[in-house]
């Protein structure tokens, strides 16, 4: 599985790109690869707060529907409306053109809580065991 | 514990993804849902469905048990036909959907749901008598399905069967990859030409490597059981434990066309559903598709004038419709094509249409 070295991670598979006080939020390779062929993406509305732990979408594979749970406290700037049209791009280019939502942090103090890449490899090394 | 069919290796090489269903280590998908279900749809894909169940009724009395246990009207078949059936209870619910095959007059193979076997098993020999023997003998048997437009190009590169000689629902005992003895029956849950084939649980490995193999240069794909179901419910089949289950009779499930309440010979459920046919239902089971975004899915409220008036039994983003699909009960007077009714998805009402079925028309 991939998991880039410059990114943040949670234990719910999601992904956080750290730019200023904006953080852009998806959801990691092996989540996508769990979920199969995504068909349907369900995100907030610019504008809206999204809180730490809190689902801030669903994805939907064709068999199954998944929550995601937003990494961070802070307020939807902008949505990847692509998504609406080609959920696909989730499957084939999740760390790139697959990325989810863009919000403004409300409590920096919050990313302390996440994982780096590292943890992240061997949290998903626990799980599959 | 889990059960493995005699395929479990050759999906693991093949790279599958394994899921518990009905107590079966099965593959859920190779390469994915949506690509197998297209191979199925434009080429042919190969399906292991040996968790299904077979049980053999056999003697002079067999005939007369089949009558007895299931809706449809056994005695029209002849030697070498299948008939899809129902097993209801005497409350004219569903037990099961089956296949009966009549090898002769002494000699049927009802092939039943993985889901369902212990059940079936229980109540078929709770009614056996005397001159009709009843076992269970699904361990003897593997299932391979073949299906699409290349199926019967392919099948006919390992065996001398010519799926286009075969009537619907026929079937035939031939060599299939040099493995005699094998029943090969033009059946199938894809709605595409094919066939599905029964084998001793030894022969399975080479009748599906061969075929795989043989296949290639005509684009066939093995297939899990993720695209099984997209595929079925594109033909809107119904499936155990979603469209029917013991709650559900099978008159407003739209079948009414499998049973046959006007032949002479009486069945179990045959009374509770003549009363039900003669009072009338008040639900009815109709295929949607989805106008606003969204996926249906089983056991979603269906709404109509801020009431929930139904439920989602299924639903799908159709792979070769690329819409949102779904079956479900309505009322009847929502039942009719184009009728209006929303789909409560995650507490957002979302709008839906009645459609015809099949939603999917195959390829002539």
């Amino acid at each position: 599985m991939d998991t880039p070295d410059n990114l943040r991670y949670t234990k719910e598979h999601e992904w956080v790109r750290i730019d200023g006080e904006i953080a852009t939020i998806g959801v990691t390779d092996h989540a996508q690869h769990a979920l199969g062929d995504i068909v349907y993406v369900e995100l907030p509305k610019e504008g809206e707060t999204v809180t730490r732990e809190g689902t801030f979408g669903v994805l939907e594979s064709v068999k199954a529907v998944s929550d995601c749970y937003a990494p961070l406290t802070g307020t939807v700037v902008e949505i990847n409306d692509t998504l609406n049209t080609s959920p696909e791009r989730v499957n084939e280019d999740c760390y790139g053109e697959g990325w989810m939502i863009k919000i403004r942090l409300s409590n920096p103090s919050e990313l302390e809580s996440l994982m780096d890449h590292r943890s992240y490899e061997k949290f998903l090394k626990e799980e599959s065991n | 514990m889990t059960r493995r069919t005699p395929l479990y290796e050759s999906h693991k090489n093949l790279g599958a993804k394994i899921v518990d269903f009905a107590g079966w280590e099965m593959p859920i998908q190779y390469k994915g849902v949506i690509d197998e279900h297209r191979a199925v749809r434009s080429h042919a894909g190969l399906f292991d469905v040996s968790h299904m169940g077979q049980i053999v009724i056999t003697g002079p009395r067999a005939l007369e048990l089949v009558q007895k246990l299931t809706v449809n009207d056994p005695t029209k078949l002849t030697d070498n036909h299948a008939q899809y059936s129902i097993l209801c209870n005497e409350r004219g619910t569903v037990i099961d959907d089956i296949i009966v095959y009549r090898l002769h007059a002494e000699h049927f193979i009802i092939v039943v749901n993985a889901s369902n076997r212990d059940k079936d098993v229980a109540w078929v020999k709770s009614h056996a008598f005397p001159g009709a023997d009843v076992i269970d003998a699904s361990d003897n048997y593997a299932l391979i399905a073949l299906q699409g437009p290349k199926a019967e190009m392919i099948l006919s590169l390992t065996s001398d069967v010519r799926l286009s000689t075969l009537p619907s629902f026929g079937f035939c005992d031939a060599p299939v990859a040099g493995q005699p003895g094998c029943m090969v029956a033009r059946t199938g849950y894809t709605g595409e030409p094919g066939c599905e084939i029964f084998c001793a649980p030894d022969q399975a490995t080479t009748i599906w490597e061969t075929l795989l193999k043989k296949g290639a240069a005509y684009g066939i794909a093995p297939i899990g059981l993720g695209a099984r179901d997209t595929l079925r419910l594109e033909m809107a089949y119904s499936l155990y434990g979603h469209e029917i289950t013991d709650e559900i009779n099978p008159l407003e499930a739209g079948l009414s066309w499998v049973v046959k309440l006007d032949r002479d010979a009486d069945f179990i459920g045959k009374s509770s559903l003549l009363k039900i046919r003669a009072q009338g239902f008040t639900r009815k089971l109709v295929g949607f598709e989805l106008i606003d975004a969204g996926i249906p899915r089983q056991g979603y409220p269906i709404v109509a004038d801020g009431k929930s008036v139904g439920f989602v039994t299924s639903g799908t983003m159709s792979p070769s419709l690329e819409k949102s699909i779904g079956l479900g009960f309505v009322p009847t007077e929502l039942s009719t094509v184009g009728s209006r009714f929303s789909i409560d998805i995650r507490g957002r009402l979302r709008e839906a249409v009645a459609v015809k079925t099949p939603f999917y028309q195959p390829q002539k």
